[in-house]
C-alpha cells in the first residue's frame, strides 16, 4: 500500500463533497484559462508582428493620411528592403454586426512583405491580375461561405458607396498566431474610384509598411525615415510593427487590467473553496491524524497526508478544467472570431493554471496541517468514539 | 515474574492539566517499575489518571515532572520527532474504539506502521500476514473495518500493534466496547501474546474480568498509585 493510495482514498471519502469541490475548481480553472486566453488574444497582433517590419504613419494621428509620394523616398532610405502601403477601408458586409478587418493594400508588395498570408500560386496570380479582386482569410471565408469567384459587396463608411469585389483567393496562416480573418483588396481600385468621386482624397495613404534589410538596424532606419519628412507637410512617426500593435493594445489597457484582476479573483475563489473543504475534512479527521501520530507518523508525514489530499483534489479539478479549456476555447473563438481572430490557448496559460492549482492546493492545506500537527495526540484521540 | 528486570521505569512522575486558569493535578509523584514480559493492569475510577499514565509511558503525552525510561531510553528527554520515531519501533497501541482507518482494509491497516520502515513490499506483506495469522483473521484481510464485528476489528488493531514487534504493548480499555464473548476472545489473545510471545503489556481497564488475565494490578485513585496487587 502506498501513501498515494491513502491520499486518493481519503480525498474521495466524502464523494459528494469532493465532487462538488472538484466541480468548483474545474469551473474556476476553465474561467481562468479562458480569461487568460482573452488577454493573449488581445496581444495576438503583437505576438505575430515581425522584427524586420516597420510601420510609418502620420505623426499627428493614425486617422491622418500620408501622401503617396512618400513611397519612393522611403524606398530610397538606407536599410529599407521593401515598401508597401495600405488604408483602413472600414466597409460593412450586409450588416454592421458582421464586423471584420478590411484593408486596401498594394497587393504585390503586401504579399511579399507578409509571407505569413499564404496563397497558392494560382490564387496569387489571379489576385494580382484583377484590380477588383480581394483575398480573405480562411476563417472569414468559412464563416460567410465565400467561394472563389463570388462577388461580395461592402458598404463603405469612410469611403461611401457600395463597393463590389470578386474573390480570387483564400489565404491560410503560416503560423497559429496568423490572423485568418482579414479581407484585403487592391489599393489602386480604391484610389482610382476616389479620383473620380472624391479627388481630394486620392493618392493618400493610411500607413506605410516597410521591410528592413537588417532587423538589428530597425531603430536607425525608423529614425532615418522620420528625419526625411521632418518639417514636411505631413511629418511621420515610424516604429516597429510590434510597437505599432502595442499602441492599439494600450487603448484597451483598462479592460485588460480588469480581466487580469478577475482572473486573479477566480484563483482566490478556488482557494477559499478548497480551503473550506480541507478545514472541514481535517476537523473530522483530527482523531485519525492522532492515530497516525501514535503509530509514529511525524509532523512532515502528517503534513504530506493533508497537503497531498488537497493536491489530489485541486489537481483533479485542474486536469478536468484544462481538458475542457481546449474545446471551450475553440467554441468561444468560433463564436467571437471577428473580435478575436486568433484565439488559441497558449502553453503559458496552461502553465499558469497548473501552477495556480498547485499553489492553491498547498495554501489551502496550511491551516488544517498546522492544526493537525499542533494538537496533542491524547487530545486528538479523545475526539474518537 | 516479580524478579524480571524492569523494562519500564517510572520515577516521580507528576502531570497536571490546565483548564483556563485552573490547574488540575492528574498524577502525583508516581514511581513504579514494569518488568520485561510483564502483564500489568492499571485500574481505578474514571478520572483517576490511569489513561494519562498509560499515555505518558507510551510517549504520546509529556510529563510535568519526573522521568520515564523504557528499554533504557529516557523518553521524557526526546524531541517530538524522536519520540514519534521511538513510538514506531517500541510501542504497539490497542485502543478502546479500535481506531482503525475506515478507508483501509484490514491488511492495509495492519501494514500502516510498516510504511515507516525500510521493509520491501514483499517483506511487509509477510509481516502483515503473520500478524493477521496470530489474531486468526488472515481470511478477512481484504475486509474493511465496517465489514468486521467489534471483536474482529479489535483483533485487527492488535495485529497492527504487534506487526512491528514492539517492546511494549499498551492497551487502553481494549474490551470497553466489546460484548462478553468478544471480551473473552481478546483477553485470551492478549494472554497468548504475553505468555507465548513474551510481550510486555500494560493495560488500562475497568473490567475486573479482563484484569484477571494480568500478572499485576495497580490501582490509581486521584492520581496516586496504590500498592502492588496480584489478580
Amino acid at each position: 500500500m502506498h501513501i498515494l493510495k491513502i491520499l486518493f482514498k481519503n480525498a474521495f471519502r466524502h464523494k459528494l463533497r469532493t465532487a462538488l469541490t472538484i466541480l468548483s475548481i474545474t469551473i474556476a480553472i476553465l474561467a481562468f484559462s479562458l480569461l487568460r486566453t482573452v488577454i493573449s488574444a488581445w496581444y495576438a497582433g503583437v505576438d505575430a508582428s515581425s522584427a524586420s517590419r516597420l510601420v510609418t504613419r502620420n505623426a499627428v494621428s493614425l486617422i491622418f493620411t500620408l501622401p503617396l509620394s512618400y513611397e519612393e523616398k522611403i524606398r530610397q532610405t538606407e536599410g529599407v528592403r521593401i515598401v508597401s502601403y495600405g488604408n483602413w477601408f472600414g466597409g460593412i458586409y450586409i450588416d454592421e454586426k458582421n464586423f471584420f478587418a478590411n484593408f486596401a493594400v498594394d497587393p504585390k508588395t503586401y504579399l511579399d512583405l507578409y509571407p505569413e498570408f499564404m496563397l497558392t500560386g494560382e490564387e496569387k496570380n489571379a489576385f494580382l491580375r484583377d484590380r477588383k479582386s480581394f483575398v480573405a482569410g480562411r476563417k472569414l471565408a468559412e464563416k460567410y461561405g465565400w467561394k472563389i469567384g463570388d462577388i461580395i459587396t461592402l458598404r463603405g463608411t469612410i469611403y461611401p458607396g457600395n463597393w463590389e469585389f470578386v474573390m480570387r483567393g483564400i489565404y491560410r496562416g503560416r503560423d497559429e498566431t496568423t490572423d485568418e480573418s482579414q479581407f484585403f483588396f487592391h489599393w489602386d481600385y480604391l484610389n482610382e474610384t476616389l479620383k473620380k468621386t472624391a479627388p481630394e482624397r486620392a493618392d493618400q495613404i493610411g500607413w506605410y509598411m516597410i521591410g528592413v534589410t537588417n532587423p538589428d538596424l530597425a531603430t536607425e532606419v525608423a529614425e532615418r525615415i522620420d528625419r526625411t519628412f521632418k518639417n514636411s507637410i505631413a511629418e511621420t512617426l515610424t516604429e516597429t510593427e510590434k510597437a505599432f500593435q502595442l499602441g492599439f493594445v494600450s487603448m484597451s489597457n483598462a479592460i485588460i487590467t480588469a480581466i487580469r484582476l478577475v482572473s486573479l479573483v477566480v484563483i482566490v475563489i478556488i482557494l477559499a473553496v478548497v480551503a473550506n473543504t480541507m478545514v472541514m475534512t481535517s476537523r473530522e479527521r483530527i482523531g485519525e491524524y492522532a492515530i497516525f501520530k501514535t503509530l509514529g507518523f511525524g509532523g512532515w508525514r502528517i503534513a504530506g497526508l493533508i497537503v497531498g489530499e488537497s493536491l489530489v483534489i485541486t489537481m483533479t479539478g485542474c486536469a478536468i478544467g484544462v481538458a475542457l479549456t481546449f474545446p471551450t476555447a475553440k467554441l468561444f473563438g468560433h463564436t467571437m472570431g471577428t473580435y478575436f481572430p486568433v484565439f488559441n490557448v497558449g502553453n503559458d496559460t496552461i502553465g499558469y493554471a497548473i501552477v495556480s492549482s498547485v499553489l492553491v492546493g498547498i495554501l489551502a492545506a496550511i491551516i488544517p496541517t498546522y492544526r493537525a500537527i499542533k494538537i496533542p495526540i491524547a487530545e486528538g484521540l479523545r475526539s474518537i468514539g | 515474574m516479580e524478579n524480571k528486570a524492569p523494562i519500564v521505569e517510572v520515577r516521580h512522575v507528576s502531570k497536571c492539566y490546565h483548564r483556563g486558569s485552573q490547574i488540575i493535578p492528574v498524577l502525583q509523584d508516581i514511581t513504579f517499575d514494569i518488568g520485561d514480559g510483564e502483564f500489568l493492569a492499571l485500574m481505578g475510577p474514571s478520572g483517576s489518571g490511569k489513561s494519562t499514565l498509560l499515555n505518558l509511558i507510551a510517549g504520546i503525552d509529556k510529563v510535568d515532572a519526573g522521568t520515564i525510561t523504557v528499554g533504557g531510553i529516557d523518553i521524557t528527554t526526546l524531541s517530538e520527532m524522536d519520540l514519534a520515531r521511538w513510538r514506531s519501533v517500541n510501542v504497539g497501541f490497542i485502543f478502546q474504539f479500535y481506531n482503525l482507518i475506515p478507508v483501509l482494509t484490514a491488511f492495509e491497516n495492519v501494514e500502516l506502521p510498516l510504511l515507516l520502515t525500510s521493509l520491501s513490499k514483499a517483506e511487509r506483506r509477510a509481516h502483515v500476514e503473520m500478524a493477521l495469522r496470530v489474531v486468526n483473521l488472515l481470511d478477512r484481510m481484504d475486509h474493511y473495518p465496517k465489514q468486521l464485528s467489534g471483536g474482529q476489528q479489535q483483533r485487527v488493531a492488535i495485529a497492527r500493534a504487534i506487526v512491528t514487534d514492539p517492546t511494549i504493548l499498551v492497551a487502553d480499555e481494549p474490551t470497553g466496547d466489546l460484548d462478553r464473548v468478544s471480551t473473552g476472545e481478546i483477553m485470551e489473545l492478549m494472554d497468548t501474546l504475553n505468555t507465548e510471545s513474551g510481550k510486555t503489556i500494560i493495560m488500562v481497564t475497568h473490567d475486573p474480568r479482563a484484569a484477571r488475565k494480568a500478572h499485576h494490578i495497580r490501582n490509581l485513585d486521584k492520581g496516586v498509585l496504590d500498592s502492588d496487587a496480584h489478580p
